[in-house]
């Protein structure tokens, strides 16, 4: 008599699962990759909200109410995200969700708060989440399109033409390398020769042989994150490959040089205001939010600043302003708060939404920016 | 000349991490029959120790050292309070022990240390040593070296002590070796303690190439279970030269197959080769109790 | 009473009876695809037990059908404009065909080189799904429409708790009908002694390959489920953890057991669910139950607790 003996464990613990807690506050939900292969980016993320939350309750909550921030980790697993999601919405009734910090779990998210008619800002890059523009959801980082047009920028003001692509496998380097290979052409780049590497390898130097072999490559572009970039910083060093090295935002962590070492010399990368916050002009706009957010985490946390929470940041400021205006937690008055976000100064760049554009930033929101002995500076 | 010799140094530092690896899984599974998927996390808590206590001010060679005997003393536990209480199930039930062990020990990481990445200064010199045109760190030449003298240590270990071939006795028959008066109990758990080590040293000598982190633990296990397959489960010769192997594989399908494809096309060897020698390169006959 | 009990057909009678009394306290969708979440692993799970638990054979590549079985049904109706019922027809078929061309080879394999060979061939269809992202939508996965038949659309968790449970149910009570057949009876024999087998004149290698086949169209259809109750699917559906998680539910539930699966199934679906509270501690305790579980009822948990309460 097998089955018999759990079937009341099974319902207990079914039912223990719905155990929540009642609670007045206004629930925000945020479903983030705290674990798994894409930590690196929901860690900060997750402590920038529950810093900030903490911040906004202790000023007095929004429209008089306190928040209540509810995390799940999906581990970068779409699954899991999706379960959260259907359980953010059923179970915990969430105003708004911040979050979805890879794009394959704000994709299997997207459905969930489009049914249920909650708004949804997402941490993730890929273009595809805002086009085609969808009511409910929004973005905050850069596209990776946008990330690739200001390389390219780059490249064609140094008379840069011809270039080779060395790729991650995993998410993040794929849906980049597949935007930089559909605006090359209009950006006049041709690339030269493609290659690529799983996300925990640890030597790239046959793939950066052969690009080496390549005659006429003038540049090299590299779209990734974690540390397969920074490995490949030291191995194109290592092989000593004179032609410049341009990163991806996937990297605008201080860490980055840490880990590269001396050979992240020289390398070129976009990225947000907020890794070079200290050598802004004084009169740029975001320099006071940026400063302040750097300040924050930092102190806070003792770990150095990275884009990554700033996009969390950004999300989450966005929510509580569009709130504010609209007098009141209502998902579609909020939405409509939110696609209305204008001259918001972000630590990602200033945000102008509009009912065509979820994100609301432009390729100013870039800057270009070069490693020099171990720190940021500004490409003029 | 010059690519094929790049893509050769490329694949013996690849190699020599997955062959330190896999050098600890034949070591568990000499004594007691188990894939010890929690091998990559000794790995990693050899790493992250060492870098941590760097961080917090001790001096490198002696954070090494905390790490090695920290990360024994975890080997040991997981011998004392999961194997050994589950002693008499079936080789399954252990393997998933294992995955157990490995699950709540990244989780312990995760909470100890942070979920950045980390890496450690190279033992001798940073500048990459160029012969022909090709350039290798001199790094992968300490950790290729640490790879031998392991190997080196356990073979005269194993062939030369006692407590060595109690050990091997223990993984032949453990009733006949208990009839003989060994501790089986104890050979079993210094499988652990010297895995243990192997791992932790292997995660020192690797961080200043391959980074590490908390979750580094888990494709490190796969390879190295993948180079300790093809060498032959339970051989340490066939450990290292599987290890190397499928380091060269992979650069090698790199760099004139497909970058893409490069852990499809090892992983394809490997299914051949196992297909031809169904023992693994180095692999005992096998031997079936009826 | 005796006589129920023992019937070889009780464990789907009870497992039925759980599936028509749970949605009287299930309160919200959520529950609704958590459970259906538990079915759709069980019924992998099942499958993966008949070759692990009554073959004796493992594989740490399972999740690879399930691979096959999702990315049909999301490939089949936007890239070959396929009838949804007819991809998850076809990618069952499909499974069971990679299965027999796989199969023949690599089963000569035993032990941990069984394993080492299933697993490489799971991560071949991993790296193949995120690579080949024309069809696939690579890493970032792709959306899957609805499943339909006869113009009408599937839509809601409830739906698909039914749906899921009557598979199950069909699944596990096939299952457990094979179990008792000569045919089971024949695996088991492998189970304990192929060398034995042999000598009572089974063809080992023809059983082996026959319940492979099954226990991947088991998974492939499991995997179609999945793909339909989440709408998006990502490469991770056919990865080397996914695998790791099925041999784990099957072990967990208990070896040979088919409620076991059920319950193992129940146990690493759920448990993520209820351990959010823990936060940060959520991955230790997770390890610490699965060693718990193994270490104290290392039969499974099925089969234990069926052992202690018949002897009581």
């Amino acid at each position: 008599m097998p089955a018999y003996a759990n079937i009341g464990a099974v319902i207990a613990v079914l039912l223990a699962i719905g155990a929540g807690q009642a609670c007045a506050q206004v629930k925000l939900g945020a479903v983030l990759s705290v674990t798994g292969p894409a930590s690196f980016l929901g860690d900060p993320e997750k402590k920038t909200l529950e810093m900030y939350v903490d911040d906004i309750n202790a000023k007095g909550g929004v429209n008089g109410q306190k928040l209540q921030l509810v995390v799940y980790d999906d581990g970068a697993d779409a699954n899991a995200a999706r379960t959260f999601a259907t359980r953010l919405v059923e179970e915990d009734k969430v105003v708004a969700m911040v979050g979805g910090t890879t794009t394959g779990a704000t994709l299997a998210m997207m459905p969930v708060f489009e049914e249920a008619q909650i708004p949804l800002i997402s941490l993730a890059g890929a273009v595809q989440i805002i086009e085609p523009v969808r009511k409910w959801v929004f973005k905050t980082p850069h596209t990776d399109r946008m990330a690739c047009q200001k390389i390219f920028a780059d490249l064609k003001q140094r008379n840069l033409t011809t270039i080779a692509l060395i790729s991650g496998t995993d998410a993040f380097g794929k849906s980049m390398r597949d935007q930089c290979v559909a605006v090359a052409p209009q950006a006049g780049i041709s690339i030269a020769h493609e290659e690529s590497y799983g996300p925990r390898d640890s030597d790239m130097t046959p793939q950066l042989t052969n690009i080496k072999g390549k005659a006429g490559v003038q540049a090299v572009v590299n779209p990734g994150f974690g540390q397969g970039p920074a490995i490949v910083t030291r191995n194109y060093r290592q092989l000593g490959i004179a032609l410049p090295l341009y990163q991806s935002h996937g990297v605008a962590s201080k860490q980055f040089i840490e880990l590269a070492g001396p050979a992240a010399d020289g390398v070129r990368l976009p990225a947000a205001a907020l890794l070079v916050a200290e050598k802004l002009a004084d009169n740029d706009a975001q320099k006071p939010v940026v400063v302040a957010y750097t300040q924050t985490y930092q102190q806070k946390t003792g770990q150095p600043v990275s884009t990554f929470g700033g996009h969390a940041y950004d999300g989450l400021m966005i929510f509580v302003e569009a709130a504010k205006r609209a007098g009141s937690f209502d998902g579609a008055k909020v939405r409509d708060e939110i696609e209305k976000t204008k001259n918001f100064v972000g630590t990602g760049g200033i945000v102008n939404m509009s009912p065509n554009d979820h994100l609301g930033l432009d390729l100013s929101a870039f800057r270009m920016l070069e490693i020099k002995a171990g720190g940021w500076t500004l490409v003029q | 000349m010059t690519e094929l010799l790049q893509f050769t140094f490329s694949g013996l530092t690849v190699g020599a991490v997955y062959a330190l690896v896999a050098l600890g899984f034949t070591l568990i599974y000499n004594s007691c029959d188990v894939i010890n998927f929690a091998q990559g996390e000794f790995v990693m808590l050899g790493g992250m120790t060492t870098v941590f206590l760097g961080l917090a001010g001790v001096p490198l060679p002696l954070a090494a050292c905390f790490a090695v005997v920290l990360t024994v003393a975890v080997g040991l536990a997981l011998h004392r309070f999961a194997i050994e209480p589950a002693r008499g199930s079936g080789a399954v039930v252990l393997i998933i022990i294992t995955i157990g062990a490995s699950i709540f020990l990244r989780g312990a990481a995760q909470v100890i240390f942070d979920k950045r990445f980390h890496t450690l200064p190279p033992f001798v010199g940073g500048d990459a040593i160029r012969i022909a045109g090709a350039a290798i760190l001199p790094q992968s030449l300490v950790v290729l070296a640490g790879a031998v003298i392991i190997l080196v240590l356990l073979w005269a270990f194993i062939e030369r002590t006692l407590i060595g071939k109690a050990m091997v006795a223990t993984a032949a028959n453990e009733i006949a070796a208990r009839l003989v008066g060994i501790d089986t109990r104890a050979a079993v758990g210094l499988s652990f303690a010297i895995a243990a080590a192997i791992g932790a040293v292997a995660g020192i000598l690797i961080t200043p190439i391959a980074l590490t982190s908390y979750d580094v633990g888990t494709v490190l296990a796969l390879k190295g279970f993948a180079a300790a397959m093809l060498g032959g489960i339970g051989s340490a010769v066939g450990a290292v030269i599987g290890g190397l192997v499928l380091g060269l594989l992979e650069a090698f399908a790199a760099g004139y197959v497909s970058s893409q494809y490069k852990d499809a096309v090892a992983f394809l060897v490997i299914l051949i080769v196992l297909l031809a020698m169904p023992r693994g390169l180095f692999g005992r006959a096998p031997v079936e109790r009826v | 009473m005796r006589g129920l009990l023992n019937h070889r057909l009780f464990p789907a009678l009870a497992m039925s009876a759980v599936i028509v009394l749970l949605p009287l306290v299930l309160p919200s969708a959520y529950y609704y695809r958590v459970a259906a979440l538990v079915f759709v692993f069980a019924l992998a799970a099942v499958g993966l037990n008949l070759l692990m638990g009554f073959a004796g054979q493992v594989s740490l590549g399972h999740a690879g059908f399930m691979g096959i079985g999702a990315y049909a049904v999301a490939i089949g109706p936007t890239h070959l404009n396929l009838p949804s019922w007819l991809a998850f027809v076809g990618g069952a078929g499909l499974s069971a065909l990679v299965a027999f061309a796989v199969g023949r080879p690599i089963l000569r394999l035993k032990g941990h080189y069984l394993a080492v060979a299933t697993l490489g061939f799971g991560l071949l269809l991993a790296i193949a799904f995120s690579n080949e992202a024309r069809f696939t939508g690579g890493p970032d996965g792709m959306a899957v429409s609805r499943f339909a038949v006869f113009g009408l659309s599937v839509r809601g968790a409830q739906a698909w708790y039914w749906i899921t449970a009557a598979s199950f149910l069909i699944g596990a009570v096939l299952a457990l009908n094979l179990i008792e057949s000569p045919t089971g009876r024949a695996l088991r024999a492998i189970h304990d002694s192929e060398v034995a087998a042999r000598v009572l004149g089974v063809d080992i290698a023809r059983m082996k390959l026959a319940v492979f086949v099954v226990s991947a169209v088991y998974a492939s259809v499991a995997g179609s489920y999945f793909a339909f109750l989440n709408g998006h699917i990502t490469p991770d559906v056919s990865g080397f953890l996914r695998s790791i998680e099925l041999v784990a539910m099957v072990v967990l539930g208990g070896l040979g057991s088919v409620a076991g699966s059920l319950v193992g199934a129940a146990l690493l679906v759920m448990l993520p669910q209820t351990l959010t509270s823990l936060h940060d501690y959520e991955h230790m305790a997770l390890g610490l139950i699965i060693m718990a579980v193994m270490i104290f009822l290392r039969a499974g948990i099925v089969p234990t607790l069926a052992r202690a309460l018949g002897r009581a």
